[in-house]
């Protein structure tokens, strides 16, 4: 689906979202929320964990439908996700995990192609459940992008990998926004990833959560290089104290 | 090797027992032997194994088949669970003997009866199994399937299915050794073909070196089929489990 610059991918309003915890009380997630996404755009939600930024992003899947509120995306859109944990089927290769969801998307090409650009060309014919924990990430990331989405969801993806795998899977998440015309949606707590990577910052905070403050990076994203980063750490930080790295 | 040297131990020690009582009631291994050749030659012994599996595997995949549909529905769906429930309990409790009793009164001295008895006994089992398999199913792949939109077929392919295997196996194993003691017991009650009505014949007769003959027979065969099918299969689906250090 091609969608034009301005017109929205995604819109979501909430106004309410609870859940019912373990001892039965009704306990409120987010609240008054709304948001919108243009097509090839990116943002990030920021905030601690357990804010609410898991919810927003598995109802903008449409896995959670049980919420007062409206989403709208168009049926054609493809939705792909990289959730908190590599979610992969162990039972399959890597290449047959990266297969199926292709297949499923319609999505014709080379494998190959993926794997050589997520590293993991040497890991081709393993089971998925022989992975290390950063390659079953960069799996996830692959079988994710190989599907060509027109939304992305990516809920915390470079937790726990170590500095130089996490610094080359936002690299490579940079090129693919920038190549591709994919809207993608990125929850993390940390700022300076939120800082490199997106077009649109928003702090989610309290509970039932709500968006506290909204920034827009006018920088473009390839002309941000380490020191224009922390700059916009240091001016979000100014602005929002509450928001922790 | 230490498998085969215990068995051979075990024949010789019978044959030392046989030969000191000296009694029509326990024949030696020699004489079991001759038997099993005569009847082999005579095209008796073939005959009569191949009606009994035959039975045993009709009645195994019918009890499979719905089975596993019944049990897949009651570990999904909590009001086919509900409803099913007290009838599971019932059929599990049932005495083969009073089912066998009740398929020949009801359905006729037949091989339909025959097989839907011993089906029936085989059923709730597979339920049961599969039941809790499916209970067991991930929430998380489930979510995976979704946001990647896989078809049905895929889903129980490549989603589904390896969570169950293990249940699966493990109620193919206990199928098996179940299964083919109820047929014999069908057999003996209303059929004029199989190990069973040999077995009876052979009982009303005091023909001990018969009844010797035919059930070593049908262990060696259950032997066979244990691992040339049942081990072989287990191995493939779990193939991708990283091995016990």
């Amino acid at each position: 689906m091609q969608t034009a610059g301005a017109e929205k991918l995604l819109e979501l309003r909430v106004d309410a979202k609870t859940y019912v915890s373990a001892a039965k009380t009704p306990v409120g997630v987010l609240r008054d929320f709304s948001f919108a996404l243009a097509a090839g755009s990116f943002a990030t939600f920021v905030g601690p964990s357990g804010c609410g930024k898991t919810t927003i992003l598995r109802i903008a899947a449409g896995l959670d439908r049980d919420f007062r509120g409206e989403r709208r995306i168009s049926a054609l859109a493809r939705i792909a996700m990289v959730f908190q944990e590599p979610r992969l089927l162990p039972w399959r290769t890597v290449e047959d995990n990266i297969r199926i969801a292709m297949h499923a998307a319609s999505v014709t090409g080379e494998i190959g192609e993926w794997l050589e650009r997520f590293d993991l060309s040497d890991q081709r014919h393993q089971y998925a459940g022989e992975l290390s924990l950063g390659q079953a990430r960069r799996v996830a990331m692959a079988r994710a992008m190989s599907i060509r989405p027109d939304l992305l969801l990516l809920d915390e993806p470079l937790v726990s990998l170590d500095d130089t795998v996490a610094a080359r899977l936002r690299r490579e998440l940079r090129e693919i926004a920038d190549s591709h015309k994919v809207g993608i949606l990125l929850a993390t707590h940390d700022l300076e990833e939120a800082a490199e990577l997106s077009d649109r910052m928003l702090f989610l905070a309290g509970k039932p959560a709500r968006v506290v403050l909204e920034k827009e990076l006018s920088i473009p994203r390839s002309r941000r290089d380490r020191n224009a980063v922390m700059v916009l750490v240091d001016e979000i930080r100014a602005q929002a104290p509450g928001a922790r790295d | 090797m230490t498998r085969t040297l215990s068995l051979v131990g075990l024949i010789v020690l019978w044959g030392v027992i046989a030969a000191a009582v000296h009694s029509p009631l326990l024949p030696g291994p020699a004489a079991v032997a001759e038997a099993l050749l005569r009847d082999t030659r005579s095209l008796e012994l073939p005959y009569h194994l191949a009606c009994t599996l035959l039975r045993v595997v009709a009645a195994f995949m019918i009890a499979f088949s719905l089975g596993i549909v019944a049990g897949f529905a009651m570990g999904k769906s909590g009001l086919a669970d509900r409803i099913g429930d007290p009838w599971l309990v019932i059929l599990l409790n049932l005495p083969a003997l009073v089912t066998i009793i009740l398929a020949y009164i009801w359905v006729g001295l037949n091989e339909a009866a025959a097989i839907a008895a011993v089906a029936l006994n085989k059923f709730p089992n597979v339920v049961v199994l599969t039941r809790e398999g499916t209970r067991a199913l991930s929430v998380e792949l489930e979510d995976v399937a979704d946001v990647f939109r896989l078809s049905w077929p895929v889903r129980i392919r490549h989603v589904v299915l390896p969570q169950l295997a293990p249940y699966l196996a493990a109620a193919f194993r206990s199928g098996i050794s179940i299964i083919w003691k109820i047929v014999l017991v069908v057999e003996l009650i209303g059929r004029p073909n199989g190990v069973g009505f040999v077995l009876g014949s052979a009982f009303s007769l005091f023909d001990m070196v018969t009844i010797f003959a035919y059930s070593f027979a049908f262990i060696a065969i259950m032997l066979a089929v244990e691992s040339l099918l049942v081990q072989p299969l287990e191995r493939n689906a779990n193939r991708w489990r990283r091995k016990a250090a």
